[in-house]
């Protein structure tokens, strides 16, 4: 983890659409989970406004994945409530597909989807959930994979691209479905140094286009940069949350203390 | 230029060697024998050796083969020909036994002035199947294929073409349910109408319909009964029936197995470890003699309808567990990436996780169905004459009482030219469908 800190120190950010709003986006209240008698999330609170960027941070088996995995319904939550644009996460599928759609994912292992081209893996949601019709799904396709600097790979398999288009890729994929909230669940962890940039170039365009973000990632020059707020877990609880300054600045609990030590550290 | 470089570099090539073949002994044929058969004292004598291995074999049965007697009307006959011909103590094969017998062979006991029916059959299969094997035929013609094992249903046993015609209603009638009911009562509703409604029909309507419409409308081929079915066309009426109809009930299966859904699950599971852990024999015989238990009295549900659903049956339980082999090397990766999207189950299933299963699966896919083909001959133990059964009817003969090697030579044959082909297509498909490294 050396200097990571520093990846993204030369850009600067372009903040004239980063505003949070009052507008509730996701609410989350008293919400825990438990695999098998391991208790994993334990009494989550946590509210997301309208075009906030959040990172989430923490040692791992801290829960950090789980919890936003449990927001688009990867995992199922035992009690409490998660309340994702005003629809509430319950068992009934409508409600979960609906919301599915509506909240994007980033993986840390991109999950593109191998036998598709990289066009056919960006139109194939909004062909099918939306409906759109092909020749439309297409030329959103384009637009937000020109976004992503990589147009003329449309044709190509995901294996033939690298780490860092691939993941380029699945940002695109989820951006055709037009969502409210982007997830990123670790998406530069399984990248090497050089392709780290690009794919954080791509989350900072997108952050400064207002998006909505929740990003669990150890990139902490991404954090400073674009974050509004900052949470760290631990043993499946919400230690600390602060703003970025304060959080690097001042960390409050000795357990957040230890864990930026160790991660800036060297 | 030249000056400056030889002052200041000790060398710089002005012009490029052109490229050159390899010496003789590095090329070609010859690089090949050198690397793989002679490129060392232990390689050479395995070479050797296999090499007079092939040769022995080869020259105790090739002679046998191309000595043959071509023109004999009984095996008495040919052995009278050979000892005239040939020198005493030397072997011929007796293929007079083919030309006599072929149609047999391939027929069965078919009327031959309607051998025409079957021929045919087997050439709208080939058409219609086309479309399905090699994405660059046409689309269009995949509503050929649709209809066409109605036609060759009606081709094979004839009677009234009302019957087939009747029983493709069934089809329509279920899809125009599903048409009709899936967007007001939803998926759940509309497909258990979709499927109720045929099943009902076929059963109560489709028999009177067609036999109203035959009367008011007479459009009829002489009928062929089952029990005439025999040889070759037996084989692959059931084998190809089977085959095709196993794959979809094989992935259905296992994707009932993976289901969350507790009965879908046990349901899953107890049939495909049932219908596989009880040999296939059984079933036959089940199919032959306990199934008519099971039916009301005076039904008379043919054999061979029978035993093709035995087979699918039984094909479908080993293809859902190579299926389920395929689904479970698929990352968890794909099916997250799938949901996380919005697509539904069957969206993300037919989509994202069956192309790849299924393409995993391939090799396992091909192995069951030509286990399936071969084990189409083991209906001689209940009575349908495949082409084993034939060779012990021809054998019974008074003409060719004694006949072994050149009949079975023939049978394997053809089941060999069939399973080669199937899986050269495998390895064809399997290339077809790679992606870049992954």
């Amino acid at each position: 983890m050396t200097d990571l800190a520093n990846t993204t120190a030369e850009r600067t950010i372009d903040r004239s659409h980063m505003q949070v709003s009052d507008e509730v986006a996701i609410e989350i209240s008293q919400m825990n989970k438990w695999y098998g008698s391991f208790h994993v999330l334990r009494d989550i609170d946590l509210t997301v406004y309208r075009g906030e960027r959040i990172v989430i941070c923490g040692p791992s088996g801290s829960g950090k994945s789980t919890l936003i995995r449990c927001i688009n319904r990867l995992e199922e939550h035992q009690s409490g409530k998660i309340v994702v644009d005003g629809i509430e996460l319950t068992s009934d599928l409508k409600n979960i597909d609906k919301i599915r759609s509506e909240v994007g994912m980033c993986f840390q292992h991109f999950n593109l989807f191998p036998h598709l081209t990289i066009l056919e893996n960006c139109t194939l949601a909004p062909i099918w959930v939306r409906k759109t019709p092909k020749r439309e799904a297409e030329e959103i396709a384009m637009h937000f994979l020109e976004k992503v600097k990589i147009p003329d790979q449309a044709h190509k398999y995901p294996g033939q691209l690298s780490g860092g288009q691939q993941q380029r890729v699945a940002i695109a994929r989820s951006l055709c479905m037009k969502p409210r909230i982007m997830l990123f669940d670790e998406p530069t962890s399984a990248l090497d140094p050089e392709m780290i940039k690009e794919v954080l170039d791509t989350m900072i365009e997108l952050a400064e286009e207002g998006m909505t973000m929740l990003c669990v990632t150890h990139e902490m020059g991404f954090a400073r940069q674009v974050a509004n707020r900052v949470i760290f877990m631990d043993q499946g609880q919400i230690v600390e949350q602060n703003e970025p300054e304060a959080f690097f600045k001042a960390p409050k609990s000795d357990r957040t203390k230890l864990f930026l030590s160790q991660i800036l550290g060297h | 230029m030249s000056d400056t470089h030889s002052q200041t570099v000790p060398f710089v090539r002005e012009t490029m060697i052109p490229q050159a073949e390899p010496p003789v002994g590095n090329r070609g044929v010859i690089l090949w024998m050198r690397e793989n058969l002679f490129s060392g004292w232990f390689n050479i004598i395995t070479t050797l050796i296999s090499l007079y291995v092939i040769w022995w074999a080869l020259s105790h049965t090739m002679p046998w083969v191309f000595r043959g007697i071509w023109n004999a009307s009984s095996l008495t006959e040919c052995r009278a020909i050979r000892d005239a011909t040939l020198p005493e103590g030397t072997s011929a094969a007796c293929w007079a036994v083919l030309t006599d017998r072929w149609q047999q062979l391939l027929f069965g006991f078919y009327p031959r002035e309607l051998y025409w029916r079957p021929v045919l059959s087997l050439v709208i299969f080939l058409v219609a199947i086309a479309p399905v094997l090699f994405p660059r035929v046409p689309r269009g013609a995949l509503l050929f294929t649709a209809v066409s094992p109605f036609v060759m249903f009606w081709l094979l046993w004839g009677g009234t073409a009302w019957f087939p015609i009747s029983i493709g209603l069934g089809f329509v009638l279920g899809w125009a349910a599903w048409r009709a009911l899936a967007p007001m009562a939803g998926t759940l509703v509309a497909s258990i109408v979709a499927v109720a409604l045929p099943i009902v029909y076929w059963l109560y309507t489709a028999g009177p319909l067609a036999r109203e419409l035959e009367q008011v409308i007479p459009f009829r081929m002489e009928y062929v009964s089952s029990q005439d079915f025999g040889g070759f066309m037996l084989s692959f009426i059931i084998g190809i029936a089977g085959i095709i109809l196993s794959l979809p009930l094989g992935i259905l299966l296992a994707l009932g197995r993976q289901s969350d859904l507790f009965i879908i699950n046990k349901i899953s599971v107890g049939f495909i470890e049932i219908i596989r852990g009880v040999p296939l024999i059984v079933w036959l015989f089940t199919a032959s003699l306990l199934l008519n238990y099971f039916l009301p009295p005076g039904t008379n549900f043919d054999l061979m309808l029978r035993v093709i659903i035995m087979v699918t049956l039984f094909a479908a339980a080993y293809i859902a567990e190579v299926v389920r082999g395929g689904l479970a090397a698929l990352p968890k990766g794909q099916y997250e990436g799938a949901d996380s999207l919005g697509l539904s189950y069957w969206q993300s299933m037919r989509l994202i996780i069956l192309p790849q299963a299924l393409k995993i699966s391939i090799p396992g896919i091909v192995n069951t169905f030509i286990g399936l083909f071969k084990d189409t001959t083991l209906v001689v133990f209940i009575g349908l004459l495949d082409p084993i059964g034939l060779s012990n009817a021809i054998r019974a003969s008074t003409e060719w009482n004694g006949i072994y090697w050149e009949l079975f030579v023939f049978i394997g044959l053809l089941f060999f030219i069939c399973c080669f082909s199937m899986s050269r297509y495998s390895l064809y498909l399997e290339k077809k469908l790679q992606r870049g490294h992954n």
